[in-house]
């Protein structure tokens, strides 16, 4: 499998435009930083997890990983913080915190 | 053998669709709508033609449509006139953007208030910008011949923009005139098979109409400038190729009577027949006047016109279009511009009249001719002329 590229960047020309402007790879969506979009983060508070899922299940763009211990965490680099996450949250273990005061 | 019939230009448009054989017809029915989707609709009915004609409930829908249609690699076309444009306009941007072949028949009118469904070009110049192959027709026979010519240049692998075909609203498309209809077979030589490259398939799966942050938005424009414009060795090639097959040659500029013409009148679609009277009455009595029908509007034919009009001293434009508060029709400052770096330019008067469906005779076309010569020799204060309209108009200064 080649390895995902986004179409920007310095070295990116008008000329490696595809017509049109199609994507003709899947999920490369991910590799786009759009986690500085972002003015709060999720912090999971391990202390209340209980490892349901929900977060994971109800978060509008993929953007909350399993881990192998069975806890979730938020991928940083995608998660742009609408704060959904922390709204469903049964154990109220998400708390949304203003990334200037991170 | 090729057969001569009585036809409205609406329905010449939608003969060419049904040898065209298209796979996909959405179109709003009701006003500003014409005779071509109604003509269209029979056609699919009766099984004259086997295409899915979706009636939508409004134009924005119809050409939303189109794209899901021309995505999936259908031969997808639609019509609209006037306001019906006008809502379709966010869509019309998208189309040509996302690079889809669509062809659309537009039945030129006017735009409200105050409401108005009559003819004249103000249509077509609201979506001049938006990358869309745009084509007059002077009469019934080419709204017939560009109809089925879009087809073809819109679908060249090297375009893959949409055409936009302009015939007057009411004077051709509501008008009887006799049109020569091919044979099938001629059609299907002149228009192959429609082969999208970039066609909706699960085994191939891809993203159309992503996002464009601002770090690529400029990127995507330019690259889209580039290629409308280099789309125009394939406009006049497809003109070539029509005249080969069919026997008619058209030109993005196309010249009458112009050889020595001191003065030349620039006109657009089927009011041009009209002046052509005038122009042989005067040509007759010895002046020197010559006509240029402009049938390319978009991609602009620059280097075309320079060439038609190199030699002559005074050009007068004539526009269906007025641009409020700009430098009066949106044709006369097109060409103003387009001959600005050349290093002896011809004066140009622009005139505007023939708005909402208003008659331009000859008369009227006698008096943009000598009223035109007039202010080129002594100037004016207006910033254009205007014709037919009652009462002295005074007041469009700079």
């Amino acid at each position: 499998m080649t390895e995902k590229r986004l179409k920007t960047g310095p070295d990116f020309t008008w000329g490696d435009m595809e017509i049109g402007n199609i994507v003709t790879e899947a999920g490369n969506a991910a590799l786009r930083r759009t986690g500085d979009w972002r003015s709060q983060r999720p912090v999971v508070d391990r202390e209340k997890c209980n490892k349901c899922g929900l977060c994971w299940l109800y978060c509008p763009d993929a953007a909350i990983e399993p881990l192998k211990d069975g806890y979730y965490e938020p991928d940083l680099f995608y998660c742009k913080g609408c704060g959904i996450c922390a709204s469903v949250c049964p154990k109220e273990a998400i708390t949304m915190i203003e990334e200037e005061e991170v | 053998m090729s057969k001569r019939v009585a036809l409205e230009a609406s329905h010449a448009a939608a003969e060419a669709v049904r040898m065209a054989d298209v796979d996909v017809i959405a179109a709003y029915p009701i006003t500003p709508q014409t005779h071509v989707p109604e003509r269209l609709a029979e056609m699919v009915a009766n099984g004259e033609l086997d295409a899915a004609y979706i009636p939508v409930e409004s134009e924005h829908s119809a050409m939303s449509t189109c794209l899901g249609s021309a995505a999936a690699g259908a031969r997808t076309f639609t019509t609209t006139a006037g306001q019906g444009l006008e809502l379709m306009h966010e869509v019309v941007y998208v189309a040509s953007s996302m690079r889809f072949p669509i062809v659309m028949v537009i039945c030129n009118r006017a735009l409200s208030a105050p409401l108005s469904v009559w003819g004249d070009h103000s249509d077509a110049m609201a979506v001049r910008d938006t990358s869309w192959i745009q084509v007059f027709c002077e009469n019934n026979q080419q709204a017939f011949d560009m109809t089925l010519w879009a087809f073809r240049v819109g679908e060249n692998p090297s375009v893959l923009f949409p055409v936009m075909v302009h015939f007057d609203g009411f004077h051709l498309s509501h008008v009887t005139e006799p049109v020569i209809l091919p044979e099938q077979d001629e059609v299907d030589r002149f228009l192959p098979k429609f082969q999208y490259p970039f066609t909706l398939d699960p085994s191939r799966p891809m993203t159309h109409g992503a996002f464009g942050p601002p770090d690529i938005y400029l990127e995507t424009k330019i690259a889209q400038e580039v290629a409308f414009r280099k789309s125009k060795d394939v406009i006049i090639q497809g003109f070539k190729e029509f005249g080969d097959i069919f026997g008619r040659y058209y030109d993005p500029v196309e010249p009458y009577k112009t050889e020595n013409a001191r003065t030349l009148l620039i006109i657009q679609g089927s009011f041009s027949e009209t002046a052509k009277l005038v122009v042989d009455e005067k040509r007759d009595k010895g002046e020197s006047i010559g006509l240029i029908h402009l049938r390319l509007w978009r991609p602009f034919p620059f280097k075309e016109l320079r060439q038609a009009v190199k030699d002559a001293e005074t050009i007068i434009v004539f526009d269906r279009c007025i641009s409020f508060g700009g430098p009066g029709g949106p044709v006369c400052s097109e060409i103003k511009s387009a001959l600005y770096d050349m290093p002896r330019r011809p004066k140009v008067v622009g005139f505007v009249g023939g708005l909402g469906g208003r008659d331009m005779s000859v008369k009227d076309f006698e008096y943009v001719l000598d009223r035109g010569r007039e202010v080129a020799e002594k100037g004016s204060d207006e910033i254009f002329e205007t014709v037919g309209v009652r009462g002295e108009v005074t007041g469009i200064k700079g």
